[in-house]
């Protein structure tokens, strides 16, 4: 800042902050962390029970179940990305402080990912393990849950920002993010698949990080317009 | 140069201005559907390899072509109304949208049926264009739902509005990841080097299929788009004047 006579902290301050404030209350509140990480094992539990315990099938199918676990664990987390900051008031003041909203929008989704997406990746190679996932694999898999949940974090943010305040928040959210959540599912269980066939993974994985890289720039405009549409 | 624009996107104007028009779309989307329908089942020769299942694609082709139109439709209206503040132009998204999905439901049941004798079987995860038009399906529904959800219209248009226009970049992204994905389909027919893969005889019927469809969506979305700026501006004097033309109080 250029000595301007307001105390307002600059647009890096705001941003960590935002970031750092998300964080510490995910800290004291570990039930909300915990949560999605626990439906993700328990989903990923579903399968070996309803299809049957032969290797085999485990095998081939391990990585379409992390994945749509994966998919449905964050979902199930974005339902609370605005839900509390609404209902207190700290969304109006988000709304209405002068930072640049989008900024403050991208902050909210990285502190989404560092308490949901990031435990997710490092959770993940356990459930790999019990479907028998070679260990080049589950390298190749965190990869792919890495650059997938940023997105899933993105993309659910806009989602989250439309429905936030609505009656019936949790199945709408679910029916507007899924479809557009395909290509990611798509790409990174196609990806992990690849490589445990010993096939090449270089083409997913860069399609992943591509996809990452458009949310990144695009995803928190659309969530900052949501925002202000849904609480004006 | 912009009053024709402004006056276009006047409510009342637009209202007796669509009265006229809804004609011009209906008689020649009739006329094309009825002739494209008629050649296409009596006229049009047999396919060599498929026989007369093909003749399926008189309705799959021009349904699976427009709910990608109405789409695009929906987007650019809902874009336009976000700029520029145009409630005609969100009327005309929300009019689009049911539109949309039932197209969409058509190409899906149409292709269906058609995937029946020759793939033998009524779903095939392994064809890609079936899947994303699942999947398109699955976000006009969204769409629609996120609509009703919202019970301030105003709030409605724009919330639905981003999503249509987040749609309109993910569309794109969707359509191709599930085409990389696995391809079972038979190649694109109509828009190919060395112009279309088919002989005129089966062509020209498909194409009057295709902008008689295309004239008949022009209709239904006018007479939406009608009805739905009625309801909107049911509280407005024009409207009054309208349904009480003595000036008598209701």
């Amino acid at each position: 800042m250029t000595g301007d006579s307001s105390n307002m902290p600059d647009i890096w301050t705001a941003f960590t902050g935002v970031i750092r404030r998300d964080v510490l209350l995910a800290w004291k509140r570990p039930g909300d962390v915990l949560n999605p990480l626990f439906f993700f094992a328990m989903v990923s539990t579903l399968f070996p029970l309803a299809i049957g315990p032969s290797p085999e099938q485990l095998q081939f199918s391990g990585p379409g179940v992390v994945w749509v676990a994966a998919l449905l664990a964050t979902l199930l987390s974005l339902n609370s990305l605005f839900l509390s900051d609404h209902e207190d008031g700290s969304l109006d003041q988000l709304i209405l402080s002068p930072q640049p909203l989008p900024l403050l929008a991208l902050g909210k989704s990285i502190a989404h990912w560092l308490t949901t997406g990031l435990p997710l990746v490092f959770v993940s190679p356990v459930i790999a393990v019990t479907f028998q996932m070679p260990s080049k694999t589950i390298s190749i898999m965190m990869l792919t849950l890495a650059f997938g949940t940023v997105s899933l974090s993105l993309l659910g943010s806009i989602g989250a920002a439309l429905t936030v305040g609505l009656h019936r928040g949790t199945a709408l959210l679910s029916l507007l993010i899924l479809p557009l959540a395909m290509p990611i599912l798509i790409f990174g269980a196609r990806t992990v698949s690849l490589s445990a066939a010993d096939d090449a993974v270089t083409a997913g994985i860069y399609f992943l990080a591509a996809y990452c890289m458009l949310a990144l720039t695009l995803a928190p405009f659309a969530t900052a317009a949501a925002l202000r549409i849904s609480n004006e | 140069m912009w009053t024709w624009f402004h006056k276009l996107a006047s409510p009342p104007h637009f209202y007796s201005l669509s009265a006229t028009m809804i004609p011009w779309f209906a008689i020649p989307g009739i006329g094309l559907v009825a002739y494209g329908t008629y050649a296409g089942l009596f006229l049009a020769p047999a396919d060599y390899q498929q026989g007369d299942a093909f003749r399926i694609i008189y309705v799959h082709v021009p349904a699976a072509y427009l709910s990608m139109m109405t789409y695009m439709v929906m987007a650019i209206s809902a874009g336009i109304g976000l700029i520029w503040r145009i409630k005609l132009s969100h009327a005309v998204s929300a009019g689009a949208a049911p539109l949309g999905a039932w197209f969409t439901f058509l190409a899906l049941i149409t292709g269906s049926i058609w995937g029946r004798p020759m793939w033998g079987t009524w779903w095939e995860w392994g064809d890609p264009r079936l899947t994303s038009q699942l999947l398109m399906l699955f976000i006009y529904f969204g769409y629609m739902a996120l609509r009703a959800a919202i019970d301030d219209p105003a709030k409605a248009d724009k919330a639905s509005g981003i999503l249509a226009m987040v749609g309109a970049v993910n569309i794109p992204i969707i359509h191709f990841s599930v085409e990389w994905w696995s391809s079972l389909h038979q190649g694109a027919t109509l828009v190919r080097e060395g112009g279309p893969a088919m002989p005129v005889e089966m062509l020209y019927p498909l194409l009057a299929n295709i902008l008689g469809f295309t004239f008949i969506f022009g209709a239904l979305l006018l007479g939406r788009v009608r009805t739905e700026v009625l309801f909107r501006e049911r509280r407005k004097r024009w409207v009054r004047n309208l349904v009480f033309p003595e000036g008598g109080d209701a």
